[in-house]
């Protein structure tokens, strides 16, 4: 079998013997990769533009070495065999066919997941809050839940928003960090903060009323310790930073002058 | 009045329009009755319409269109970064730049910054106030 000139050749031409394989001392890189080993190869075939090659179609075929391989193969390209098909079980024509069509509902694949955090909010942001009772308050950030709603904490103490949940669009995050790394809140989600289910009781009149009222308006005592042990971690980390306390227990209002849009936050 | 400020090879100007904006370039060559060939030590040399640039007092002694490394040791000996950051009208655009990237928390603490020294001012001018009377 007569090669072209090797110069042109895009690798060592193929063995004629195994003798020649063992003494060429390019054998080391040739070989058979496991099919981990292969980088992903570039092409052999620039680009003059795009979508414009500077090589054509006999000239690739050529630099690919497909004639070497279908030499070596004795003139036809390696085929593996084809995996012999499992004869399918034959099916049997239904009893009964609908009158009229009935339309299949479209495949679904969504997932549901959280809602995508902003890249300037990580655990221990300081967070303005934009909307409802706490508007304008800078609160601390701990997670986010799996609702997507995120984790919040005042701490209570220093402007009286507990452990809250708040959506991430009401919501502007500050470049300001706080330490938050003594704090623990693998316990919370959302759960935690779902509306108690009452027990069905039975009718009464008068009496049955004033008891309910009483028993919703307290704040169960478990809750107010969790408050307290997530805040005191951070209530530390907070002091320890000059004018952060007072800062934290300041609301955020926009004064004259001042356009949101240029603001750093 | 007469002019001081003239357009001449070696003017510092500052760019007040364009991609350039803020940037203080040297006049390295008069192109035509608009333009001028400009050079910053940052910047690729460009030529610039004179609309976009502010002169200032400020100049330096170079031959017309300088190589760079010249350029840069001729800014050296005019010890130009110095003269413009002492001078008012740079100090202001300091400044002004600063305030522009306040954070919130920044903007809290210059607040309570500028409370305590107007209750320290105040209180100074309550103790001449009675020294007077």
């Amino acid at each position: 079998m007569t090669y072209r000139s090797s110069r042109f050749l895009p690798f060592p031409p193929p063995f004629e013997s195994a003798e020649q394989e063992d003494h060429c001392q390019y054998s080391e890189g040739r070989r058979p990769m496991a099919p981990k080993d292969r980088k992903p190869h570039v092409s052999r075939n620039p680009d003059l533009i795009r979508g414009v090659g500077k090589y054509s179609r006999s000239k690739m075929y050529h630099k690919r070495g497909l004639w070497a391989i279908k030499a070596k193969n004795g003139g036809a390209f390696p085929k593996h065999e084809k995996k012999a098909v499992a004869a399918a079980p034959a099916e049997k024509p239904p009893k009964f066919y609908p009158a009229d069509d009935v339309k299949k509902p479209l495949v679904n694949k969504r997932k549901a997941r959280p809602t995508k955090l902003r890249a300037s909010i990580t655990p221990g942001t300081v967070l303005i809050i934009l909307a409802g009772r706490f508007k304008g308050k800078r609160v601390v950030f701990l997670k986010q839940l799996t609702s997507g709603l995120l984790l919040v904490t005042g701490p209570f103490k220093i402007n009286g928003v507990p452990l809250r949940r708040v959506n991430q669009a009401y919501v502007i995050a500050t470049s300001t960090k706080v330490d938050i790394s003594g704090v623990n809140v693998e316990k919370f989600d959302d759960k935690y903060f779902g509306k108690k289910v009452e027990k069905k009781k039975k009718k009464g009149e008068g009496e049955f009323f004033e008891a309910e009222k009483e028993e919703k308006n307290t704040l169960p005592q478990d809750k107010k310790d969790d408050q307290k042990t997530v805040d005191a971690a951070l209530i530390a980390s907070i002091e320890a930073v000059p004018d952060l306390k007072s800062y934290l227990g300041a609301r955020f209002s926009l004064k004259a002058g001042m356009k949101p849009h240029e603001l750093v936050f | 009045m007469p002019f001081k400020r003239y357009v001449e090879v070696g003017r510092v100007a500052l760019v007040n329009y364009g991609k350039d904006y803020g940037k203080l370039v040297v006049i390295v060559d008069v192109i035509d009755q608009n333009r001028a060939l400009v050079d910053a030590p940052d910047m690729v040399r460009g030529q610039i319409n004179f609309k976009r640039l502010t002169l200032t007092d400020i100049k330096i002694d170079i031959k017309r269109v300088p190589n760079k490394k010249t350029l840069i040791a001729a800014l050296e000996a005019g010890d130009v970064k110095n003269k413009w950051e002492n001078s008012s009208w740079g100090r202001k655009l300091i400044v002004q730049k600063k305030r522009a990237s306040l954070n919130d928390f920044d903007r809290f603490k210059i607040m309570l910054a500028k409370i305590k020294k107007a209750g320290v001012v105040r209180q100074e001018l309550a103790k001449l106030k009675k020294e007077a009377a």
